[in-house]
């Protein structure tokens, strides 16, 4: 992290930068938040540790209109975001100095709270440069631990890869973290029957709250206006008016991010009510990779994705009949 | 000082439940959030905090108000009955008592809202003290005692029991009716859990936050600082903070076609959304460092300066542990502080 530090002061003493997007350190042992650092001093407050997940590409969306380039932090997955924000035209890669960081799997501290530990007061092991595979955990009520692959995001376990995708420098080591298949938790749900996918989704979903966070976190959902937050529309953005509604949000969204969806996982991250959002879109990577060829967003900036592109050997709208 | 074993909650609420409404924390799906009970239901009084509050069982998210028809030439307009048989709520802890009580400032002055206050009316409120607080709480900070929290009855559960006393007529009633499950029990076990209780609230991180310079009288002072232009920044303009808040009471009011009618229903509006206060002339918020600022400005400012002082935020730490970007109303406090502002 020191090297990080070191490296950042020094881009915006000599100017290349303007300001620095990272995270800075929060007030409990796992809360650090996005940040923007504008000078030397504030830089003192940087820090890059396991629990800093969030996905800061989305940031470079008002990043890119300010005056200066922005020294961006990205993971390998977050560099996907990226290129595919690049593809829509959505940042500018000229206001991005990319440095791409090292990433040994993020930690979610709702995972380490469902094992049963609470109180937490501080966590070790959890910084960006410890080859800890355990979390030391001081709370309120004794000494804890928790294996570090017990604590990890989801999408941790079904990691892209250490590649970054696109960057102007490197800095730390990442690990390999993949320990699941990616589609398996699709492919449990593609065999269920009809009512149980049903049943299923409904009750996921009836605990959405409609606020929002997974869209507004979301790097495919970068609509300057959302058809949801418009008044003119006869669903509110702030209430499911029924469970059809609940549900009707979260399918459009995922219709309208399918073929754009890095499956960076802060839709899941993010939500509230821990809902494994991400599986929907995941059943659109996995049926796009199927029906035109494995593709991944974002995996290069200005790629031809199959739902914008034609080829006459494309699958006819009839295969909906065959797959049922 | 009465108790029951907590293997026999189930009956309880079966007995409960015969004479009304049972709301309390249910699993669904790995979460935990306040739902009617029915048979079956997997009830969950270890985990600490709901997702959400249990506002919505007084104030629900989305609720319609009265429903408009087209019959022949004339428009049939039918209010929403409003809620007349008795109901109980298990399980709030203090602060979420708290919460009702900011609420209560809101919809029971003049004009009366009346469609909250008949929840009010048919609602019994047994509270859970907090066994286990947890390092995102702070009422302490705003004088609430999670020790010994302040219902109809107040509960705690110890060891095996769930201890029981009633503190008012609506909880010696209930008292009554499940009588015959409830034993006597030894004030002095409660005592000693309190006292516990009190020993780990002092040492949480957050119990020791100054709210220094926060009141009714800092509007102007605090509503032109600087540091809003910093703190909105990682601020995603989600709505999590405003929905999982015991205290947020702002709704907005909608109309929903359904084809041959319209319910006019109102649900809750969060000020972090862009439409949040929209009116004819457009909105007076055009910013998310305007809808960020508004949203500490009424819980530690605005609220105060119309309430006598009481601010609407009890220091439950639902934000702190729901916020995506880890942004937060003690962050918020501890910033101004910092600065000296």
């Amino acid at each position: 992290m020191q090297e990080l530090i070191t490296r950042a002061k020094e881009l915006l003493e000599n100017g290349t930068v303007a300001r620095v997007l990272g995270w800075k350190i929060g007030d409990l042992p796992y809360n650090p938040e996005p940040a923007f650092f504008e000078t030397a001093e504030s830089l003192d407050k940087f820090v890059y540790n396991g629990f800093c997940g969030a996905n800061l590409s989305k940031y470079m969306i008002e990043a890119s209109k300010l005056e200066g380039k922005t020294l961006v932090c990205l993971k390998p997955c977050d560099t996907y975001s990226f290129n595919q924000l690049l593809t829509e035209h959505r940042v500018d890669r000229d206001k991005a100095y990319i440095i791409g960081v090292g990433c040994k799997g993020k930690l979610d501290v709702e995972k380490i709270k469902k094992t049963g530990i609470k109180g937490i007061v501080s966590i070790s092991g959890a910084e960006a440069d410890s080859a800890c595979d355990t979390l030391e955990i001081d709370t309120l009520y004794g000494k804890k631990s928790c294996a570090y692959g017990d604590a990890m995001l989801e999408r941790c376990h079904v990691c892209k890869g250490k590649e970054h995708k696109i960057y102007d420098e490197l800095i730390g080591e990442s690990r390999d973290t993949a320990d699941k298949e990616r589609f398996a938790e699709v492919e449990m749900i593609e065999a269920m029957s009809p009512e149980e996918k049903f049943a299923f989704f409904q009750k996921e979903l009836s605990k959405c709250i409609r606020c929002n966070a997974c869209r507004n976190v979301c790097p495919a959902c970068s609509c300057r206006k959302c058809v949801f937050d418009s008044n003119k529309f006869d669903s509110a953005q702030k209430a499911n008016v029924d469970s059809f509604e609940e549900k009707m949000f979260h399918i459009i969204r995922a219709f309208h991010v399918a073929g754009r969806c890095t499956d960076c996982g802060e839709c899941s991250r993010v939500c509230p009510q821990g809902i494994p959002l991400h599986l929907f879109n995941r059943k659109f990577i996995k049926d796009i990779d199927e029906l035109y060829g494995d593709y991944t967003a974002g995996a290069e900036a200005g790629s031809l994705a199959p739902l914008t592109d034609f080829k006459m050997d494309d699958a006819e709208p009839s295969i909906v009949n065959e797959r049922g | 000082m009465l108790k029951i074993a907590k293997k026999d909650l189930a009956s309880l609420f079966a007995l409960i439940k015969e004479s009304g409404e049972l709301y309390l924390p249910v699993k669904v799906a790995e979460q935990t959030n306040f739902a009617a009970y029915e048979d079956g239901a997997e009830f969950d009084l270890d985990t600490l905090k709901s997702v959400k509050s249990p506002k919505d069982v007084f104030f629900p998210q989305s609720e319609t108000l009265y429903t408009c028809k087209n019959e022949g030439k004339t428009i049939k307009i039918t209010p929403e009955e409003l809620v007349d048989q008795p109901f109980v709520v298990f399980g709030m802890k203090a602060c979420d008592v708290g919460g009702i009580e900011v609420l209560d400032r809101v919809f029971l002055s003049d004009p009366v809202d009346s469609f909250y206050a008949a929840r009010r009316a048919h609602g019994t409120i047994v509270a859970l003290a907090c066994h286990e607080p947890e390092e995102s709480c702070f009422c302490k900070v705003f004088g609430i005692d999670a020790a010994e929290p302040v219902a109809d009855v107040a509960t705690w559960m110890i060891g095996d029991e769930l201890y029981w006393k009633a503190l008012t007529e609506k909880g010696e009633a209930l008292t009554e009716k499940v009588s015959s499950l409830l034993t006597d029990a030894d004030e002095q076990v409660v005592e000693n859990e309190k006292t516990a209780i009190r020993a780990i609230i002092e040492k949480l991180p957050y119990s020791d936050l100054s709210l220094e310079g926060w009141n009714g009288d800092a509007v102007a002072e605090k509503f032109d600082s600087k540091l809003w232009n910093e703190l909105y920044k990682p601020c995603l303009a989600c709505g999590t903070c405003t929905f999982v808040c015991p205290t947020c009471q702002c709704y907005d009011i909608k109309d929903y076609n359904t084809g041959s009618s319209v319910q006019r229903y109102r649900c809750w509006d969060s000020c972090m959304y862009s439409d949040f206060t929209m009116m004819a002339h457009g909105n007076n918020r055009t910013s998310q460092m305007q809808r960020f600022r508004q949203r500490f400005m009424h819980k530690l400012v605005y609220f105060p300066a119309n309430n006598d002082g009481t601010y609407s935020c009890v220091g439950c730490g639902r934000c702190v542990d729901k916020c995506p970007a880890s942004l937060n109303i003690v962050k918020v406090i501890k910033a101004f502080g910092e600065k000296g502002e």
